[in-house]
């Protein structure tokens, strides 16, 4: 399998690892065994936990203006496991900066057309009945840089864009039902306290369906830079409508064609239309390990090929797996769960015959929903489109051991 | 049959009702009308939620030249990779090169005064009083070419100006991809 990270530490970075750990500690006198391990009694106990110091995976952080609040960091996918993304390596993407809120001041306001305008605190919030949901969160951005041919190296950097998490909140629904929604009520508007303020109208069936106003990340309050202490989640659906730090619903007979609705988030066709109100994110799937950037141990020999596969329409129903360019392919095994909606893992296992190969996977959802080839999403779409792509990625997988990505001809 | 149908309908009025009855758990406080009304900023495309007042582009290049230009440019030419640009683009969509700008994507003026007004300057938002963004609108889209220079925007003006790009967008037509297998 290939090596976690793209170098190994050295046997030297081992030692003054550990040996800084145990200055960490509190017992700068003890010393490291020659091996570079430690033993002994001490419990290390923090109060709020870390991952070892031998584990080094980041999110990749990338600023989009000269202004520090606009950009994104993209979760190290080649580097985890299962369907669930740690608190501090999901993916972010932020239109104007992280606000730091206090809880006990934050407040939701529901209006527009309801029976009864209300105002919730964050106590009254979590009185409410709550549900926990495992669901994956994606940028309707993810990995649009190959649509253009820029055929990203590296899979954080081509599908980094998306995280698992379990949700935590009260279904939106119950809410929407306490205020007293009113039959003309066709959109929702949702709006973040953050600096712009960011807004976009949501279909009111959705509202209605499946939408969870959360407090709750991974077992723990929510994340500053997931919108604590409260954000909307809209399962399967583009996640800049998934408002963050959200501070008002406003029900309404008509969208608002925010800028993020329209400059932002629509795919612009060859024909020079665009598509509006696209949420969903429809289903992709990609091999993690081994991917661009990494190396697997040279010649013939056994490695299990890794990845991911998700639907906004559902459960993943099937993913295949290629290693000969896409000449053949076969079924991989799915991890359970498998749930709506939800990152899904899988593993094929591959004899490698030590020759360069090209690697790449494929799924279907419930719907019966394929996953394109690039070729057939850009005869669909044009090259400009950007949001909402979900082509297959293909891997190189070198004699060498070395893994790159597949250059793009546009 | 008749009575299968009436009682079809009774039940989803019922439901109806049952769903838009009184409050089940009783949390949350009743929002006063004064809070909704400084809350609610939101600007629709038929100008719902447009604050009365009225600005130019004469005044805009003044509010611009110091408020915006440092970033996006003296000309709404934006800063390369730093700041988007405003202007130009017109008509490039359909081409091999489109230029999305507020000139040549954005579908409703009443977009682009909602925008400012929630969330530029960048650095410092809500600062604004509604004249001062109907005259940076005005700037902007009198440097696009969409409005003369002397045009007034207020009210009632803004939400019928015509963006280029007005009849620009469709539906979702997903799924729209033919895949061979
Ligand atoms: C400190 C830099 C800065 C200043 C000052 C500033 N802006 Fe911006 N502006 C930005 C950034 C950054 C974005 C992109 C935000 C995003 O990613 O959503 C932006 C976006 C915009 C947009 C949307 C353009 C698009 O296509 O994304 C408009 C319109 C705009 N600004 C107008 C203004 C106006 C009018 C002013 C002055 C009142 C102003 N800005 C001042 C940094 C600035």
């Amino acid at each position: 399998m290939s090596s976690p990270h793209p170098a190994k530490p050295g046997r030297r970075d081992l030692l003054v690892a550990g040996a800084t750990a145990l200055a960490a500690c509190g017992k700068p006198t003890e010393s490291a065994p020659s091996d570079g391990q430690t033993a002994g009694n001490a419990a290390n106990m923090r109060p709020y936990g870390e991952r070892s110091a031998f584990e080094k995976p980041v999110r990749a952080i990338r600023m989009l203006s000269a202004s520090s609040g606009t950009g994104s960091s993209r979760t190290p996918l080649a580097d985890l496991y299962g369907m669930v993304t740690p608190s501090s390596l999901t993916y972010e993407r932020h239109h104007a900066g992280v606000p730091t809120i206090d809880p006990s001041k934050h407040q939701l306001l529901v209006h527009g057309l309801v029976d009864r305008p209300l105002v919730f605190t964050m106590d009254d919030i979590r009185r409410f009945p709550s549900v926990s949901r495992i669901c994956f969160l994606e940028c309707g951005g993810n990995n649009l840089g190959d649509q253009r041919g820029e055929s990203t190296p590296n899979v954080q950097q081509s599908h980094g864009l998306v995280s698992g998490v379990q949700w935590t909140g009260v279904p939106l629904s119950i809410v929407l039902r306490e205020a007293g929604l009113k039959p003309a009520a066709k959109w929702m508007i949702a709006e973040g306290v953050d600096n712009c303020r960011m807004a976009r109208s949501i279909p009111i069936a959705k509202a209605l369906d499946d939408a969870l106003l959360v407090y709750g990340q991974n077992g723990e309050a929510l994340r500053p830079e997931q919108g604590y202490p409260l954000r909307l989640v809209l399962p399967g659906w583009e996640g800049n409508a998934n408002v963050k730090w959200l501070g008002r619903l406003n029900l309404v007979d008509q969208p608002a064609m925010s800028s993020k609705e329209t400059a932002y988030y629509t795919e612009l066709r060859s024909d020079g239309k665009a598509e509006i109100f696209s949420f969903a994110m429809e289903a992709r799937s990609v091999i993690t390990r081994p991917s661009g950037g990494r190396k697997i141990a040279p010649g013939p020999g056994f490695h299990q090929i890794d990845g991911l596969a998700w639907s906004g329409r559902g459960k993943i129903k099937l993913v295949e797996v290629s290693v000969d360019g896409g000449t053949t392919w076969a079924k991989a095994e799915l991890q359970e769960p498998v749930l709506d909606k939800a990152l899904t893992a899988f593993r094929f296992p591959w004899q490698w015959d030590g020759r360069e190969a090209v690697i790449q996977s494929r799924c279907m959802d419930e719907t019966g929903y394929l996953q394109p080839t690039r070729e057939e999403l850009v005869a669909a779409r044009g090259l400009f489109s950007g949001y909402h792509y979900n082509a297959i990625k293909p891997w190189k997988v070198l004699a060498s051991g070395e893994v790159t990505s597949v250059p793009i001809v546009v | 049959m008749f009575r299968l149908l009436f009682s079809a309908v009774g039940l989803a009025v019922f439901a109806w009702v049952a769903f838009a009855q009184a409050p089940v758990y009783g949390l949350g406080r009743t929002a006063a009308p004064d809070e909704i009304r400084k809350a609610d900023t939101t600007v629709f495309p038929d100008g719902t939620g447009l604050p009365v007042g009225h600005g130019d582009a004469v005044l805009g290049e003044a509010i611009f030249n110091s408020r915006c230009a440092l970033c996006h440019n003296a000309k709404g030419e934006g800063r390369k990779g730093e700041y988007p640009a405003l202007v130009g683009g017109i008509g490039s969509l359909g081409t091999k090169k489109p230029v999305k700008t507020v000139g040549s994507y954005w579908p409703y003026a009443t977009t682009v005064f909602d925008h400012i007004n929630r969330a530029m300057p960048f650095n410092s938002p809500h600062i604004l009083p509604p004249n001062d963004v109907y005259s940076a609108v005005a700037y902007i889209l009198h440097l696009n070419g969409i409005i003369g220079k002397g045009d007034e925007l207020n009210e009632k003006t803004l939400p019928q100006v015509k963006m280029p790009n007005r009849d620009g967008f469709v539906p979702d037509s997903r799924p729209d991809i033919k895949v061979k297998r």
